[in-house]
């Protein structure tokens, strides 16, 4: 059977005005361009004296081009739009096209992105900074774009058309909407962007692709934002030897060029003489002293609550830790001391080294941000207040400091994730660390580049997934950026 | 950043680049010695034993083998040794009774051997996969990658600044929205990922431009461009060699950029910027004679910064364009635990990144006036 077409059957009427869309926005663009090198500026405010001194802006060609380059995108945004509702009302696949189909199989994400958007733009005021985001429409777009692969990775189960590592050998290499022979019923009848050389189907590899980049990225960022604050903050607050100290082993690790280090921590060999773990034993030690000195600082001066609190922080934070670390399958591993019965969860040993080289490659950036942050904000009145009243000065670092040093760090925080995936990218852009067979977006681009020139297809999903992700990422930061900067 | 205050004179200057000299040393030395333990630790060394000698030997016969070779040391004098401060090992063999040693070359008279051979010495060792003096390797491979860098640069850092001082000269305007959103957009995209969309685009003869220009007869050949630089280690061309110096261009485009736009955009705020607009000095002439070179001097060290943080992209362009520079000779010798080749091209990286570093830092202070003559 023929593959299916790209556009269905609204293709015929909407394909023209995608066309003219796009063909009247260069133009106008380079209109545009020209008439602004020529000298012609947009029209400006004037002020006209004989019709009662009122204001009126007059239109220059310039603002005309620019109208048009706005309607063209508006066009070409509509045209998609109506793509994919079509898509999610018709139910044969020739008729969706695989723009279509796509569309109408993240109809789920396309639902929770609607009320996600509808309640937040309705409650914005009460939501503090989050709701000022709203006001800003590259940090809308960012969020969009973000939402967006959260939600995928979400329902991945459900977006999905195939398993991410089922192989159908007949569909090896196919184009996008190729039709799979004799398919079975109930099974998704086709690839809607194709197969790769293996015959696994490519969208629902990057669908699956999201939820295993979203699944390690944020988390590595917050451990390495534990690790830069619980280090930075008594650096940036006490200074002298400890921060001569901690500031060389920052500087040492960020001279050392990523990729070197990446090789060098994720090579077989390396893993085999137990290195990460021996540093994930060290990492992950320092959310505990996170906690435990957050609380401890904040109800010093009640002991029952402090107590409680330490507790629970202690025995979960050491169970965790130590599940974390330990492996029960592994009987190699240097820590074999912990009981099995207490080893809640096993991460797979792969992922575990990719975590902690992740980590350990971000937290000293971010140690020497917030040290910066703490440098300058020690100097402020509330902070001598706070230690003319006797406050400790590990409860003026985490309750009096840290709060007012959130902006920034949120913004890094957004950024950083998108580094981080970024980072994930290039581990499996190398083959480091990752299975093979796994769906991650770095791994799929680097099987699909050997055919490239040829079959193109394979990846430049996962590509394009990365992408937009990254770039929502930093376009939130920019957003984000913007609102905390107007208080 | 920059540890300077109250009286600056010739002597704190040079006390300063003095200072700055010694932790970077110290800094290339800890770094050294860090690679030189991970890829020396046992596994490694068993793993090289194995494909020196034999794949199936015995645990105790890499034991030995390991003692022959002058792995028997501990690490920290075999460190010494490989740096060029401690003596070479020697070894006599108990049944034939020759001498072999770290120094002691092929057919060389033990006699005559230097004591020391070490990176001091410019001894930087062999490498054992390729079969080939390190020294050889590495110099060649950093030329093409030089060749490569070099391009990027001329094509970067000019339309970088350009973009930047463009977006910052009116800040707050369309073009400056415009720009600013297309440089987040070139750092939000990595090179693996500009890389295949270019090739895809350009240089495929099956999807992208490239047919359809070919069909209308547009231009000679398959496609736009070669989607591999392997041709371009001999002879540069303009088709060969594009997408490489674009891919890696762009990602670090961004960066330089917006970090430009908020330099200028910073300047044109400031008081004599006024004076001169409130003096009547037209636009034109307040952007390139007032607040350009003022709002240079920032980006300046970003650039320098930029250096060390291509080398990640070097070595993914160097992969995805097959172009066997010193990127990918770093991924070779990472891959093949190919030892003394990877510990002489962590020391190239370590080198470029702390010299840029300094650089950066020194530079800052010269350029900038407000600094130099307080």
């Amino acid at each position: 059977m023929d593959p299916m077409s790209w556009t269905g059957t609204l293709g015929p009427i909407l394909n023209p005005l995608i066309v003219a869309s796009i063909a009247v926005f260069f133009l106008a663009f380079l209109t545009q361009a020209v008439m602004i090198f020529a000298g012609m500026r947009p029209g400006e405010v004037v002020i006209t004296p004989d019709q009662n001194h009122g204001i009126s802006i007059p239109r220059s060609p310039v603002d005309y081009t620019l109208m048009a380059m706005k309607y063209a995108i508006l066009v070409f945004l509509a045209c998609i739009v109506l793509f994919f509702i079509a898509g999610v009302f018709q139910s044969d696949l020739t008729d969706q096209g695989v723009v279509g189909a796509v569309g109408a199989r993240f109809l789920p994400v396309w639902i929770a992105l609607i009320i996600t958007f509808t309640v937040s733009i309705r409650f914005k005021r009460v939501l503090g900074l989050y709701g000022k985001l709203f006001d800003s429409p590259i940090g809308m777009v960012g969020f969009f774009l973000v939402m967006f692969w959260v939600f995928t990775a979400i329902f991945a189960g459900l977006v999905a058309t195939h398993g991410p590592i089922d192989v159908i050998s007949q569909m090896r290499n196919e184009v996008p909407g190729a039709f799979i022979p004799n398919s079975n019923e109930g099974d998704f009848p086709a690839y809607l962007l194709g197969g790769d050389n293996l015959g696994r189907d490519v969208f629902s590899r990057m669908v699956h692709g999201a939820r295993e980049v979203l699944q390690i990225a944020p988390a590595a960022t917050l451990f390495a934002f534990m690790i830069g604050i619980t280090l930075g903050l008594p650096a940036g607050y006490f200074g002298g030897k400890m921060d001569t100290v901690i500031t060389f082993i920052a500087n040492l690790v960020l001279a050392f060029p990523v990729i070197l280090l990446f090789y060098l921590l994720v090579t077989p060999e390396i893993v085999l003489a137990g290195v990460p773990q021996y540093m994930s034993m060290v990492l992950f030690i320092f959310p505990i002293i996170f906690f435990v000195v957050l609380f401890n600082s904040r109800y010093h001066t009640q002991p029952t609550k402090r107590a409680i609190l330490l507790a629970v922080v202690l025995v979960t934070g050491a169970l965790c830790y130590f599940s974390l670390i330990s492996d029960r399958g592994d009987s190699d591993s240097p820590l074999r001391f912990w009981p099995e019965v207490l080893d809640i969860f096993d991460i797979p040993g792969n992922l575990l080294i990719v975590f902690v080289s992740v980590v350990f490659v971000n937290s000293p950036t971010v140690f020497r941000i917030v040290r910066g942050i703490v440098l300058d904000i020690k100097t402020r009145d509330y902070v001598a207040a706070g230690q003319t009243r006797g406050e400790g000065p590990w409860y003026i670092m985490l309750w009096e400091i840290l709060p007012n040093a959130r902006g920034p760090l949120i913004v890094d925080f957004c950024l950083r994730i998108g580094y981080t995936t970024i980072l994930l990218g290039t581990l499996g852009f190398f083959g480091l660390g990752v299975d093979p067979e796994s769906a991650n977006w770095g791994s799929t681009i680097n099987e699909g580049r050997r055919l490239l020139t040829i079959y193109p297809h394979p990846p430049l999903a996962p590509a394009l997934a990365l992408m937009t992700l990254v770039l929502g990422l930093n376009l939130l930061a920019d957003g984000l950026r913007e609102e905390s900067l107007k208080d | 950043m920059v540890p300077l205050g109250g009286q600056q004179t010739g002597n704190a200057m040079g006390q300063f680049i003095l200072k700055r000299i010694g932790t970077m040393l110290l800094t290339a030395l800890c770094l050294t010695f860090v690679v030189f333990f991970l890829t020396n630790l046992f596994p490694n060394l068993e793993k090289l034993a194995k494909t020196q000698g034999n794949a199936r030997m015995t645990d105790a016969e890499v034991l030995r083998w390991l003692d022959n070779n002058g792995f028997g040391d501990p690490m920290l004098l075999r460190y010494g040794q490989w740096l060029g401060v401690a003596p070479g090992w020697i070894i006599k063999d108990e049944e034939s009774g020759e001498i072999i040693g770290r120094c002691i070359d092929f057919g060389m008279d033990p006699a005559d051997a230097p004591r020391f051979c070490g990176l001091l010495q410019g001894d930087w060792g062999y490498s054992t996969v390729s079969d080939d003096e390190v020294t050889n390797i590495v110099w060649g491979r950093l030329l093409l990658t030089g060749k490569l860098m070099g391009w990027v640069l001329i094509v970067m850092v000019p339309s970088a600044l350009i973009i930047g001082v463009l977006a910052g000269m009116r800040e707050g305007s369309r073009m400056d929205r415009s720009l600013s959103t297309a440089s987040i957009a070139t750092t939000a995209t990595p090179e693996y990922v500009s890389g295949v969309i270019f090739i895809v685009l350009l240089a495929s003869s099956t999807a992208g431009i490239s047919p359809w220009l070919a069909a209308n007869g547009w231009f000679e050949g398959r496609t736009l461009f070669l989607g591999s630089a392997r041709s371009a280690m001999d002879d540069i061309t303009f088709w060969n060699f594009t997408l490489p110096v674009m891919t890696l261009a762009l990602y670090g485009m961004g960066y330089i950029a917006r970090m430009t736009r908020a330099s200028m955009a910073e300047v044109m705020t400031a008081q004599y910027i006024r004076t001169a607009r409130l003096k009547g000095v037209s636009f034109r002439n307040i952007v390139l004679k007032h607040a350009l070179r003022n709002a240079l001097i920032a980006p300046f060290t970003v650039i320098m910064l930029q250096i060390p943080w291509l080398l990640t992209g070097v070595v993914i362009v160097e992969t995805l364009f097959n172009y066997n520079g010193f990127g990918w000779t770093l991924v070779q010798a990472a891959s093949n635990n190919d030892i003394e080749l990877l510990m002489a091209v962590s020391i190239v990286a370590v080198v470029v990144v702390l010299t840029t570093q300094m650089i950066s830092d020194i530079g800052y202070v010269y350029l900038n006036p407000r600094i130099r003559i307080s």
